[in-house]
């Protein structure tokens, strides 16, 4: 019971840290705005959403703090926090249903998907909305198209499905590669590329809106079903023989982790290692039991990439995309991992 | 809890594997099933667990056919113990057991105190409850197979499916688990195992079913079934049978003679 007692004290630590870092990222940036008005307009901004306009708070900052702060900083803030938590999940949940460690959720398609459906749409000069429409319809296409292929072929499931994963992604890099080819190097090329590197700097409040259902609807199923994920795990015929109808629970697991992984390309850009590494770190502090790894590698997941967005803000003069930033922190750590032989049994 | 197994063909493919195979199996009996490499042992209890469509013929689990029952339904009745257990991570010990109560829970249910207190008991009624909060690839293949017998039963289905439970442990381990398994037998659960080693049915199973080229060989009470010229012709050697007087009584036991000849 001493055990369980520590879990306990370990989810307050990490919960307090993300409200920490939460908050914290709001003080961070170009314009001052000090830690009491910045809780004073949130609070306020808070209490109005509530009482639809009905209750304020009597207002003692400048109109312009209000705008950095709602306009600016609360949809950055929370789009880190919705991504990363996003990613993170993502790659936890397939790495348990695909039987293998160094699983990401990027590896069915999603991502490479998505970035192919920007990079058109952007091509097409389509405007702000469909960029972030295509490239969540095209990461959703994607992983369709791979578990479609995995249906026909003969060869196991899973096996099928990687090996369709990988094709079909680079087919979508191909296509993306082709994109900026023809693409105006003037204007649009510079930003597909930037695009592509993945950043928050634009992030508005209704992109954060558009993410939010795709990423509520594939972590709510996830965190409910998160018991059954730790029976992928273990062999197929062991989790059947348990009662476990392992087909249907791993389309639930594509379907969610899909949403979730097109969601938070379509408003974010391509973030790497995230959903790698973070789930990596779950491990180490919770274990491998998902009833406690997978809110771990949430709440893990959107602590680490607010706070990669806030050194994306203030490391240097002119923002680094966060894609640069994750592979700087991830790499690194995906090294460490490969030659201390991480959580992984010995063989 | 019984099953029965009415003329059961299997084909992967055009390939016959299993062709015509009947035999039941009571409640409080152990049957051990034996053959050569490659006869078809896992695939009949592939089919005995519904992963596996047989062409042609029945099985009946307490009287109904397995194809009647849901995934749920049928972990309740059958428990399965793999010949080797390899997680792609390493979970504890308690919640590799925890596990094997799944099929009790809700869709969206998690183990609760109640699972934990059951699953705790099993161990320590296994002899391993200290090993609980450790990682299920760090304890000994004696003690996994031990861990896999707890997670079984606390699954409460009351026929264990189990393939070559011996398979990977050594002389002592492999003893002990057996006699557990024994006992498991007189307790009144129903089970079903596969070996390569045929004293292990003169010493623990009630009932024997020796497989050869896809078919039944013999099946019925181990010694009067196994006899030298069976034994011999099953593995394609010559075997030696003698009575054996022990501390413990009468013993049978059985021994390939190589350079002998058969049936001399």
């Amino acid at each position: 019971m001493k055990k369980m007692h520590s879990t306990g004290i370990k989810f307050v630590i990490l919960a307090l840290l993300f409200a920490l870092v939460f908050f914290g990222s709001f003080w961070v940036g170009r314009y001052d705005v000090s830690p009491l008005q910045t809780l004073r307009i949130l609070a306020d901004w808070l209490l109005r959403t509530l009482s639809r306009g009905r209750l304020a708070l009597t207002q003692t900052w400048q109109v312009r703090a209000q705008a950095v702060v709602l306009n600016v900083r609360l949809p950055r803030v929370a789009a880190a926090a919705l991504v990363g938590a996003a990613l993170s999940t993502a790659g936890c949940a397939y790495q348990g249903m695909f039987r293998n460690p160094m699983v990401s959720p990027d590896l069915l398609g999603a991502s490479t998907g998505a970035g192919f459906g920007a990079a058109l749409a952007l091509l097409l000069r389509l405007g702000y909305g469909a960029v972030t429409g295509l490239s969540f319809t095209f990461g959703l296409l994607a992983v369709l198209l791979a578990y479609l292929i995995s249906r026909v072929s003969k060869i196991q499931m899973t096996l099928a499905m990687v090996l369709a994963g990988v094709m079909i992604s680079s087919l979508f890099t191909s296509g993306t590669s082709f994109i900026k080819l023809v693409a105006d190097p003037t204007d649009q090329l510079p930003a597909i590329t930037y695009w592509l590197m993945g950043s928050l700097t634009a992030t508005k409040a209704r992109d954060v809106q558009f993410a939010a259902w795709p990423i509520l609807a594939g972590l709510v199923p996830l965190w409910l079903l998160r018991w059954r994920v730790n029976l992928l795990t273990v062999s197929e015929a062991e989790a059947r023989s348990m009662g476990v109808h392992t087909g249907r629970l791993r389309v639930v697991v594509v379907l969610c982790a899909t949403l979730m992984t097109a969601g938070s390309v379509a408003v974010s850009g391509m973030i790497g290692w995230v959903g790698l590494v973070i789930p990596h770190f779950g491990r180490m502090i919770f274990g491998q039991d998902y009833r406690k790894l997978l809110p771990a590698s949430s709440l893990l997941g959107a602590v680490f990439l607010m706070v990669v967005d806030d050194l994306a803000r203030t490391v240097t003069t002119s923002e680094i995309p966060l894609g640069i930033l994750t592979s700087f922190v991830g790499a690194p750590v995906f090294l460490y991992l490969i030659l201390s032989g991480g959580t992984q049994r010995e063989h | 809890m019984s099953i029965e197994v009415k003329n059961l063909r299997f084909c992967y493919g055009a390939r016959p594997v299993i062709g015509d195979v009947s035999f039941t199996a009571e409640k409080g009996e152990l049957l051990a099933v034996l053959g050569p490499n490659g006869v078809g042992k896992s695939t009949l209890f592939r089919c005995l667990l519904g992963f596996l469509k047989p062409v042609s013929g029945e099985i009946l689990v307490d009287g109904k056919e397995l194809g009647a029952y849901s995934r749920r339904e049928l972990a309740k009745k059958l428990a399965y113990i793999p010949q080797s257990h390899t997680p792609a991570f390493d979970h504890t010990v308690l919640d590799s057991v925890l596990m094997g109560m799944t099929a009790q829970l809700g869709v969206f249910e998690q183990p609760g105190q109640a699972q934990r207190e059951k699953a705790m008991q099993m161990l320590r009624a296994l002899g391993i409850e200290k090993l609980s909060s450790r990682g299920c690839m760090k304890i000994s293949g004696g003690e996994r197979q031990l861990m896999l017998l707890a997670r079984a039963l606390v699954q409460d289905a009351s026929m264990l499916i189990m393939d070559e439970p011996t398979a990977n442990l050594d002389y002592g381990n492999s003893c002990r688990v057996m006699e557990r398994v024994k006992k498991l037998g007189q307790a009144g659960y129903t089970i079903i195992f596969s070996t390569h080693d045929p004293n292990q049915a003169f010493s623990y199973a009630t009932k024997v079913l020796a497989l050869k080229d896809g078919g039944v060989m013999a099946v019925g009470a181990p010694e009067a079934v196994l006899t030298e010229d069976v034994l011999s012709r099953l593995y394609g050697i010559p075997v030696a049978r003698c009575e054996m007087e022990t501390a413990f009584g009468r013993k049978t036991i059985c021994m390939p003679v190589p350079g002998g000849t058969e049936g001399a």
